[in-house]
């Protein structure tokens, strides 16, 4: 199972959210897994069409994925996942 | 009374204390009371556009609209709220111009097709942002079938069977940013209400100057040439209406830099400027469509520059309430 670690603004919606195994083979079934651990996060990184939102990022095993309108991305079995949101001002 | 700023919701009681302050530091688009209980519009910078109930004083997040499978098209920002005048039904105004409903409190929504489908679409265009969107809609105090709405840039729009067809509503609208200014479609009515006095006048603050309906919308009159955006309307008397000006398109702040609210009373044939304690110098404060407010006789106004300011005689004086908040994007009074 691949290991996810998220940005901590995420906490203040999600406050059980913690690092931890998840499974699924792409980004896109780790966060459908997700999305069935916490309810409703999906719609917070992802637009409604299911890409991910302009200003999240998701780094596997240190890359920036390619696909974020799919979420195609393969996820392996030791693979790092890390969930940030862009930094912006004001 | 419930103030949406960009950095959070303030919940003010019926004395005007400081009752609550929610959602501190996530800018707010709209926040409004409908049949007991409170919206509130979140607009993330990153999360994407939210709602919220507030039920007792207990809030829960919501299932935002979205569109249906096959629509390929995203919820930009959730620009007005509604009471859909039917127990658990709302309306939500959205970017890009789009009308959600609810009948069932707000727990799912679905899209008015008809109008997402309406064949003048291809016309509507962005104004301010980057999609069209609807920022007004007035539910029939009559008859909760018969819906107008008013969409930047687009015109107006009516239903009378509850959204499952609509018709336009511009006859008399003028747009000067258009190639034929008396074009049915793509007039930008920054604001329109329904008075709840006599519910077949309505007033609208347009971005070419100031309309009222005395049909229903079938056709509309212009009284002023006057830019702006905030509107409120008399609840005992839809001849009078309140109205600030602002310096229009290049600019977008107090005319002559002193902040001024014009009332009529007459129905548009005069106006009269309100300016009793509001800042006369240095005044860039603009007030936005949704934060011009009015219960009973208390006016109160939200201004971009964060000043709050209250009237508990009609505009006659004014106080600020604060000076110093996030950029005010809408008021509205609870009921209660």
């Amino acid at each position: 199972m691949a290991r996810v670690a998220f940005t901590r603004h995420l906490l203040r919606f999600f406050p059980d959210l913690a690092e931890g195994q998840v499974e699924g083979s792409t980004v896109a079934e780790v966060v459908a897994a997700l999305d069935g651990q916490h309810p409703g996060l999906a719609r917070y990184l992802c637009e409604d069409r299911g890409g991910l939102r302009k200003h999240v990022n998701v780094f596997v095993d240190g890359e920036l994925v390619r696909d974020r309108a799919e979420l195609t991305d393969a996820v392996g079995p030791t693979s790092e996942l890390f969930i940030v949101q862009a930094l912006s001002g004001g | 009374m419930l103030v949406a700023t960009r950095k959070g919701l303030l919940r003010f009681d019926a004395d005007l204390e400081l009752e609550a302050a929610d959602f501190q530091g996530i800018p707010v688009s709209r926040a409004v009371e409908v049949q007991g209980e409170v919206f509130a519009a979140l607009d993330h910078g990153h999360w994407g556009q939210k709602l919220h109930r507030l039920r007792g004083e207990e809030w829960t997040e919501l299932e935002a609209p979205k569109f249906p499978e096959g629509i390929e098209a995203s919820v930009d920002y959730l620009w007005e709220i509604a009471d859909g005048r039917v127990p658990g039904r709302l309306w939500i105004g959205t970017n890009p111009g789009a009308l959600f409903r609810s009948d069932d409190a707000g727990d799912t929504w679905v899209l008015c097709q008809s109008l997402w489908d309406h064949p003048s679409r291809g016309d509507w265009f962005g104004g301010g942002r980057d999609t069209p969107g609807i920022h007004s809609i007035c539910v029939d105090p009559r008859d909760p079938e018969r819906i107008w709405v008013g969409i930047s840039c687009g015109g107006v729009f009516e239903s009378t069977d509850g959204g499952a067809s609509w018709e336009v509503r511009t006859e008399g609208l003028r747009a000067d940013f258009l190639p034929d200014p008396s074009a049915a479609i793509g007039q930008d009515p920054h604001r329109v209400l329904q008075s709840e006095a006599d519910p077949d006048v309505f007033w609208q603050q347009n971005h070419c100057g100031i309309w009222r309906s005395g049909d229903a919308c079938r056709s509309w009159h212009e009284v002023s040439e006057a830019f702006g955006f905030g509107l409120a309307i008399h609840p005992e008397d839809a001849d009078t209406a309140w109205f600030v000006p602002a310096i229009s398109d290049e600019e977008r702040r107090a005319v002559d830099g002193a902040m001024c609210v014009r009332v009529t009373r007459d129905g548009g044939r005069s106006f009269e400027e309100l300016r009793e304690g509001l800042p006369q110098a240095l005044c860039y404060d603009l007030v936005y469509r949704h934060a011009l407010a009015i219960r009973g006789r208390t006016l109160a106004i939200g201004s971009t520059t964060g000043n709050l300011w209250i009237s508990q005689e009609e505009g006659a004086t004014w106080r600020a309430l604060c000076h110093h908040l996030p950029p005010i994007y809408s008021v509205d009074f609870r009921r209660r």
